[in-house]
């Protein structure tokens, strides 16, 4: 570096993070196509690009907790996060349009030529669907409660309260596996299969890739339960357990969306099983 | 730029000169990079490089279309790997140069040049910024895209519909991409797409977050210079439309290998629904090819004309208006899929808007020139051929806009003809007129303005030779998208042709210039376009140090952009 820098953001010396983490995404993707193919390597590869995407993001995300202990993250550069975060949940957002664009376009204007549809929505193949109020709405409110308990933890921490933030942070991590295993139990009982006709794919990738950002989430509140007990965080400096509780109300909110839009508007008047 | 300018570059001296400035070792500063300008380095090389392949693709192209009838696929398809081609493989290999072409050229030739390399590069020195907010991330953003051409290159070996590659076309419409191309190179070809998408998406949240939050004390928003506006503007279209493509693409993905039917008419699913989500991001990506050409342009022309840019505000605000509106035109791209005439009519109306804020910008820099003391060196003289070429791409948009007009234009070669003259003659002529402005600021090094200014006449007249025939030949109802036509197409397909020579000859020169400037070419000052050039790169050395902006300039209170 030259001379000595006289502002507060962080100029990084150079990374071959960012390498190996495109390394792995290509090896995960181009193994992708392998697998889907039946071609040589397809069992293999993308496991093989998969580790090393996941062992790249494990070292870079890391080396940022290691920046924020060496004092790299001053005010303005946790403001850049902030802005980074939410530009990132403002992407995500978009992501999930394009999902529900599917479903509405498939709901709203149900297909008339394709047999399985006849013109109906649920379409006429699917003898039933999933009661809204019965498991749904209990994940509804295992969501709903996981955002209350991931708040308690933020005002714990706030409030110098570590006890707090780990219990909240327990909670709302197990709250979340919670979920998971309840949509999981749903898909294993589901009266539709995946794919086939519209219902089964809207439905399926709608809230499959829901359920992935609830495990994605997770994830990331099982870093932040791990880092308070080492420890981390500070009342006033904890970007890193803000950033998981932005996630995970996002993946709340989306989860309204689904509950409201896909399974008590979309299964209206329909048989359940 | 009335700033502290002068005390701020004794300062940089101070501490940027060659021996204090420690630059890492070749590989941890070339594969390891966070500098954004050594990151703007590598994706002006790599667009280069991409540019090469994507327009030696068209040169394949011309060279088919030069006469009627099948010519040279034969040899291509074997290029692709393909040992014995049938009659269809040898025609599929058109559709995987049609469409390696297109998707080479938008996302890794332009994207990664305009914003990858002219982004990256610029914007922070000019908001006075030490580097970008998230310089790690800004790497991967580099490397993503580089993998997502490695994907795309790969997908044109390994078969894919009737022979080897993509033939899809750059939109990858279903379901010519679904059970029309069984074999891998569509996987290839999508997740190409994915991985440059999340570069793109990468970036743009790293440019959306400096320009809010790195600008130096005094650089309000309506004092950044409209390039950093255009930047800004491009940022929030890639991070809004890119990841409707990526569920896009998705689908197509599950529907290709995982059984979901969501363009399946056979399980309810919809082709059209495909179209709408690809629109809904194609649209805006068209912006975000043109808008931070807009930005360079506005540069250019100030510098040259040495008067600030007229109707500055209204300038920055109808590339904000450019891309608001742009998010809700999509569906003028799929005027004869069967949408009813209320939507038809509701797309025309909306398409047309576009047109006031476009107007805007066109006259505002006619206006800014208007006046001014202009100087004809050679960046200016390539703004200008931009404006020309843009403002006629932008009038045969006016008239595809009409969803009547277009029942008879669509698919033919006017519409060819009308986007490349926006993005081929305007948004790579901006590249140009980017390059020559900035060149010796980046490397030091003048270029010989000579070449430039031949390069610029032989550029203008090759490329006018290849698209402006295509209008005449749209009209006449020639399909796009098809190796060969009827005997009356060929004296203007052999023009474009004859033209598209003109055009590589062109590129020859500007190869040579670059060869020139680094071998002989002589040192340049800091702000080497003198009193026109106000923004903050020309209160820089040049090349600027590796770690600018030590100290933060201060803008003062009266400083105009």
């Amino acid at each position: 570096m030259a001379g000595t820098k006289h502002h507060d953001y962080h100029i990084l010396p150079p990374d071959i993070v960012p390498l190996l983490t495109t390394i792995g995404a290509f090896t995960f993707t181009s193994g992708m196509v392998l697998f889907m193919h039946d071609m040589p390597g397809g069992h293999f590869v993308p496991w093989l690009g998969l580790a090393l995407l996941l062992a790249s993001m494990f070292a870079w995300f890391s080396k940022i907790v290691k920046e924020a202990h060496a004092g790299d993250h001053t005010p303005v550069v946790q403001l850049h996060q902030r802005y980074g975060m939410i530009l990132f949940i403002a992407s995500e957002v978009m992501f999930f349009v394009g999902w529900f664009w599917a479903f509405f376009d498939f709901s709203l204007f149900p297909s008339t030529i394709a047999e399985t549809v006849g013109g109906q929505w649920p379409p006429k193949s699917i003898e039933a669907v999933m009661d809204a109020f019965d498991l749904p709405l209990l994940n509804t409110l295992i969501l709903l409660c996981s955002g209350t308990t991931v708040t308690w933890a933020h005002h714990a921490l706030i409030h110098g309260d570590r006890d707090g933030l780990k219990k909240g942070l327990w909670a709302t991590v197990l709250l979340g596996m919670l979920f998971t295993s309840i949509q999981a139990y749903e898909y294993i009982h589901a009266p539709f299969p995946f794919g086939v006709n519209t219902f089964g794919s809207a439905f399926y990738m709608a809230t499959g890739f829901h359920g992935f950002h609830v495990i994605v989430g997770t994830i990331m509140l099982i870093v932040c339960l791990v880092r308070a007990y080492q420890g981390d965080f500070t009342p006033r400096q904890h970007f890193g357990f803000e950033a998981a509780a932005w996630y995970w109300h996002f993946v709340d909110v989306v989860w309204l969306f689904l509950f409201v839009a896909v399974y008590v508007w979309g299964g209206w008047g329909y048989p359940t099983h | 730029m009335a700033t502290t300018a002068e005390h701020f570059q004794a300062h940089g001296d101070d501490h940027g000169h060659a021996d204090h400035d420690h630059k890492p070792a070749f590989f941890a500063r070339w594969f390891m990079s966070t500098n954004h300008k050594d990151i703007g380095t590598m994706y002006l090389i790599f667009a280069i490089f991409a540019g090469i392949v994507g327009g030696a693709f068209s040169g394949m192209m011309r060279l088919e279309l030069a006469h009627p009838g099948i010519q040279y696929l034969d040899t291509f398809a074997r290029w692709f790997g393909a040992t014995n081609p049938d009659f269809n493989a040898t025609l599929h290999t058109w559709n995987v140069l049609i469409t390696a072409h297109g998707l080479i050229m938008v996302f890794f030739m332009v994207m990664p040049a305009i914003i990858g390399g002219f982004g990256n590069w610029f914007v922070p020195i000019m908001i006075g910024a030490p580097d970008m907010a998230f310089p790690r991330m800004n790497n991967i953003s580099f490397w993503l895209t580089v993998a997502g051409f490695l994907s795309l290159m790969t997908s044109a070996f390994v078969p894919g519909g009737l022979g080897n590659g993509a033939g899809t076309g750059w939109t990858v419409y279903a379901p010519l991409s679904t059970y029309g191309s069984t074999g891998p190179a569509v996987d290839f070809g999508i997740f190409a797409l994915h991985l440059a998408g999340a570069g793109s998406i990468m970036g743009a949240i790293n440019f959306i977050t400096t320009i809010f939050n790195m600008r130096a004390p005094g650089m309000t928003m309506h004092k950044m210079p409209l390039f950093v506006w255009s930047v800004l503007v491009t940022a929030f279209l890639l991070l809004l439309s890119l990841p409707v493509l990526a569920a896009a693409i998705t689908m197509l993905l599950t529907d290709r290998n995982f059984g979901t039917t969501f363009f399946d008419p056979a399980g309810g699913g919809d082709p059209i629904l495909y179209q709408h989500l690809f629109w809904f991001f194609g649209h805006p990506e068209v912006y975000i090819m043109i808008l931070p050409g807009f930005g360079i342009i506005s540069q250019i022309i100030s510098t040259f004309s040495k008067k600030p840019v007229f109707g500055y505000l209204g300038m920055a605000y109808a590339m904000v208006a450019i891309g608001v509106v742009g998010f809700i035109v999509w569906a003028h791209h799929m005027y004869t899929t069967g949408l009813s005439v209320n939507t038809k009519m509701y797309f025309t109306a909306a398409t047309m808007v576009i047109a006031v804020p476009t107007g805007i910008k066109i006259f505002s820099w006619i206006a800014t020139m208007w006046g001014g003391s202009v100087e004809f060196k050679s960046p200016m003289v390539w703004a200008m051929g931009f404006i020309f070429l843009f403002t006629v791409g932008g009038v045969t948009g006016v008239v595809l806009a009409n969803g009547g007009v277009d029942d008879v234009l669509h698919d033919t070669y006017y519409v060819v003809a009308h986007f490349h003259y926006v993005l081929s003659l305007g948004a790579v002529t901006a590249l140009f007129a980017g390059f020559y402005y900035w060149f010796p600021k980046m490397s030091g090094r003048w270029h010989s303005e000579l070449l430039a200014h031949i390069h610029f006449w032989v550029f203008f007249v090759g490329v006018n030779m290849i698209f402006f025939p295509m209008h005449f030949l749209g009209l006449q109802g020639m399909p796009r998208r098809y190796p060969d036509y009827a005997e009356a197409y060929a004296q203007w397909n052999s023009v474009a042709t004859d033209g598209y020579m003109i055009m590589a000859a062109s590129l020859v020169i500007w190869f040579i210039n670059i060869a020139y400037a680094f071998t002989a070419g002589k040192k340049a000052e800091g702000n080497y376009w003198g009193e026109g050039a106000t923004t903050l790169e020309w209160t820089l050395s040049s090349p600027p140090p590796f770690h600018q902006f030590e100290t933060l300039p201060v803008i003062e209170a009266t400083a105009h952009h």
